[in-house]
């Protein structure tokens, strides 16, 4: 068996694993990551960037339909369009890979040690790992469990041919014809209306009472409106039941007690993600755990000194940029710089149509820790560049305290409002108050102008509207 | 109640600025009137700033070291009487509520050129006082350079929009903190984190090591050295040129060898793993050596084959090679018994650490002369103790007093150490 040591060793090569080891190589500390798949997880390989380019080329294809429909107010018309969709995926993979090398390029760049196949913990200290060329032990000082996270299956609709994983939605050869999804949550409506912008007959199959039910409702009313007008059913309060017995539809119990048969080709289920706390031997180490995620401090520290974790791994919100930026601290804290957990907000973006961010506390949320509050909401109807761009559904919405004007949160909903996050999220770590948001000239003409206004409009002096 | 603003007044020689030097007062102090508030240095001379008023001071307008312009107001003191306070200045209730102040001062700031005592100064009583528990606003890059700094950010008081903490306010609290120090008695309450590496992880490995694994056992005995002490005296006064100084330890080294003929299983490794104790036949001394780094460890090897002068000459050349960092691996391991001293600094008696897996350590304590009876008259003799440990679960307590015994008879009559069988 061989052996190798170093001082920093990562498990998993997702974006919270490999930016850990990139940050700590930058650092000179001696590092190897661990990875039994490809480099970048989730998020680069079956999740955030695949599905971003099967979205998009979902939302050209539409486009060019509508065009061919002439149902645009631009005068339009174009030939109907035609899809080949083994070049969409060829097309989608070939951006993973370029992304998987470029990994590949900046891991080695920052000298650290990759090692492809599964580790377990012999030990806090010790790891085996299963190469192709046999076992390989690593002992490391320091180790990273950044394992991350995998679909959860529902023991009623097994994954198989016909029910079917996120992950397995980014690898279909064909557009099924009808596409029933389980779960009305950000991945389950993403997918689901790419595939009904690519000429699925989709039905969304929801338990709760509404669709994305960790937003309010007034931020995802524009998403649930556009549902309809892309012929996507949504039956909300609905308890998927199984498949019937054919396998050619999903049995689903409605609000009301009644059985619908759904025909389906294809099964979606995105009913949530859950950790990856098995095959690793976590109980070889037996960490104190937090329901299933690992307890962690807010220096990511396990209850084994020398053994942190961080990513999906350790809870919600499972997000590639939580991950990365507890990676990032981590590999500081190991270099011996002084680090902790102190953002003050993880933006949360679903990529629908139209798009929905959330940045900070909601007003609900905010109202619970906080006596009085102010909200400034702007419509994108009053929004210049909105008009422009013929798609006016949707605002964005500004929370902050009463008392000092400290924006406590932004919502935005709205076609291309994800690029907007950045500002938000800028303004909440920066401690902005209404004041300095409304402070700022906002160029004109665009969306981002609503932020401005949703500032001035919690002051009391909108302009535009 | 009123207010009153005390001004920087004109401290003559036709200056527009001083510079600030001392404040004698703190927010929350009384003051009498002439009660000396603070002193401005000028380029010429220092003027004492005396309180027109009695009252409590409520804010103070500058640091020590900033240059307050002539007519800025310095001082408030909250006063029994009506204040000097004008209608105009006092902040209007619906404006600015936050800010007070600011509007006017600024207007005035604005019109002096120079020596402006900074916008921190004038800000300072925008700042809103944070409830208990809430948590303090300032950006990432502020909020990183405090803990950097070691800055508890709960403590630092924020002068930006909403009490947000600046880069500006992180500066007036690091200059704050030495002069409160100097004031009197501060709690400090910063904790530095020390990483434990190298040597020193390695020495406290081996210590938790050897104190949770063996039970010790620890015996103290008095030992006269005043025959071996003149032995030794004459030894090195008459020695040849090409042998070391003689000190105490290679005689207790050889004394050692001897104690251990007579009981060599004190001379062990106990592999309580397997439940085995190695008896070992040769004698390898481990010298507890202080270096710079931290304790090191190096062997003397087969002291049970060395002379007096060879295990002098030997312990010298080990201990100068821990010291520079040049001894070999192996010249720090393999020992089979402990000697540790710590010379001048040897005090009455120690409790020392078996040097793990051993079963026995020998601790030199200093010499000194005390009185002892010698039947008719107290004498002064040169007296030293040993403390040694032993490894309670192989060694029992008998077996070591007895060792110890014998080490001290050979000590006290040194002749028999060089006495064969």
């Amino acid at each position: 068996m061989k052996e190798i040591s170093c001082k920093l060793l990562v498990i998993g090569a997702g974006p919270g694993g490999y930016v850990c080891a990139i940050r700590a190589g930058q650092l000179g500390i001696d590092t190897a990551i661990v990875e039994a798949g490809k480099l970048g997880g989730t998020c680069l390989n079956v999740g955030c960037i695949p599905s971003k380019a099967i979205i998009h080329a979902a939302e050209e294809y539409e486009s060019v339909a509508r065009f061919a429909a002439a149902k645009n107010p631009f005068g339009i018309t174009a030939g109907a369009p035609s899809l080949d969709f083994r070049q969409t995926l060829e097309w989608k993979d070939g951006i993973v890979s370029r992304l998987n090398s470029g990994v590949a390029g900046l891991l080695k760049k920052a000298k650290v040690k990759t090692v492809p196949g599964w580790a377990t913990f012999r030990d806090g200290k010790t790891v085996a790992v299963e190469t192709e060329t046999g076992t390989q032990l690593i002992r490391a000082e320091t180790v990273v469990i950044a394992t991350g996270s995998a679909p959860v299956e529902l023991p009623f609709l097994k994954f198989g041919d016909t029910v079917i994983s996120s992950t397995d939605a980014l690898a279909l050869d064909e557009v099924p014809a009808r596409l029933a999804v389980v779960g009305g949550g950000y991945i389950g409506l993403e997918l689901g209306i790419a595939f009904a912008k690519l000429g699925s007959k989709v039905t969304v199959v929801e338990a709760l009472p509404r669709i994305l039910a960790s937003y309010d409702a007034e931020l995802t009313r524009p998403v649930a409106k556009r549902l309809g007008e892309l012929g996507i059913v949504a039956m909300t309060g609905a308890k998927a039941k199984g498949l019937s017995a054919k396998g050619d539809a999903l049995l689903v119990e409605d609000s009301a007690g009644n059985d619908h048969k759904i025909p389906a080709d294809k099964v979606l289920v995105t009913v949530g993600r859950r950790p990856v706390t098995e095959g690793w031997g976590l109980e070889e180490i037996d960490l104190t755990m937090a329901g299933p995620f690992i307890h962690i401090d807010d220096q990511c520290r396990t209850s084994m000194r020398g053994v942190y974790a961080i990513g999906d791994v350790t809870g919600e919100p499972m997000l590639a940029h939580r991950a990365m930026a507890q990676g990032e601290m981590v590999a500081e804290i190991v270099a011996g710089h002084k680090r902790a957990w102190d953002k003050r907000c993880i933006p949360a973006i679903c990529f629908t149509d139209p798009e929905v961010v959330s940045v900070g506390q909601s007003p609900d949320e905010a109202k619970s820790t906080n006596p009085e509050i102010k909200v400034g909401l702007f419509p994108f109807q009053a929004n210049g560049r909105a008009m422009t761009k013929a798609d006016e559904d949707g605002f964005i919405r500004v929370v902050a305290r009463a008392d000092n004007h400290v924006v406590l949160g932004v919502q935005a909903v709205g076609k291309g409002v994800s690029e907007l996050s950045t500002a938000f999220g800028l303004a909440i770590e920066m401690g902005a108050r209404l004041e300095d948001v409304a402070g700022t000239i906002h160029a004109h003409p665009t969306q981002g102008e609503g932020f401005q206004e949703a500032a001035l409009k919690a002051l009391g002096h909108a302009l535009h509207i | 109640m009123g207010e009153y603003v005390i001004k920087l007044p004109d401290v003559g020689e036709g200056v527009a600025e001083a510079e600030l030097v001392e404040w004698h007062v703190k927010v929350g102090d009384l003051v009498r009137e002439d009660t000396v508030l603070a002193a401005v240095m000028t380029d010429k001379a220092t003027v004492e700033i005396p309180s027109p008023s009695d009252g409590e001071v409520i804010w103070l307008g500058a640091e020590v070291g900033d240059r307050v312009p002539i007519g800025s107001p310095v001082v408030r003191l909250k006063i029994a009487g009506e204040g000097n306070v004008t209608e105009s200045e006092e902040p209007r209730p619906a404006a600015g509520k936050a800010e007070p102040e600011a509007t006017p001062e600024r207007t005035k700031a604005a019109s002096k050129p120079v020596g402006i005592p900074t916008t921190r100064a004038i800000a300072a009583p925008a700042a809103v006082p944070r409830p208990e528990g809430e948590k303090p606003i300032a950006s990432p890059a502020v909020r990183q350079r405090a803990r950097e700094a070691g800055i508890d950010l709960r403590q630092v008081s924020g002068s930006g929009p909403a009490g947000r903490i600046t880069h500006e306010d992180i500066d007036v609290f690091l200059t704050r903190a030495p002069q409160t120090a100097r004031a009197g008695l501060v709690r400090k309450t910063l904790v530095e984190d020390i990483k434990i590496a190298g040597l020193r992880r390695r020495i406290a490995e081996k210590m938790s090591l050897s104190k949770s694994r063996i039970p010790h056992i620890t015996y103290v005995e008095e030992v006269d050295v005043t025959t071996l002490e003149e032995l030794r005296g004459s030894l090195n006064k008459d020695k040849r040129t090409d042998r070391p100084r003689l000190t105490l330890l290679p005689f207790l080294m050889r004394a050692m060898v001897k104690a251990i003929d007579e009981q060599p299983q004190l001379n062990a490794i106990f592999d309580d793993e397997a439940g085995t104790v190695h008896q070992h036949g040769a004698v390898h001394i481990g010298i507890a050596t202080q270096t710079r780094n931290g304790l090191m460890v190096p062997v003397v090897k087969h002291a049970e084959a060395r002379d007096l002068w060879d295990c002098a000459a030997e312990v010298n050349r080990l201990a100068e090679a821990a010291r520079e960092g040049t001894a070999m691996r192996e010249e720090l391991f393999g020992s089979t018994i402990t000697i540790t001293s710590l010379g001048a600094m040897g005090g009455v008696a120690t409790t020392p650490v078996i040097n793990h897996p051993e079963v026995a350590i020998i601790g030199v304590n200093k010499m000194m002369i005390r009185p002892l009876w010698d039947g008719t008259n107290f004498v002064p003799r040169k007296v030293m103790n040993l403390s040694s440990s032993f490894d309670h679960r192989v060694i029992d307590g008998w077996d070591a007093a007895v060792f110890v015994q014998r080490i001290k008879a050979l000590l006290e009559t040194p002749a028999l150490i060089f006495v064969d069988g």
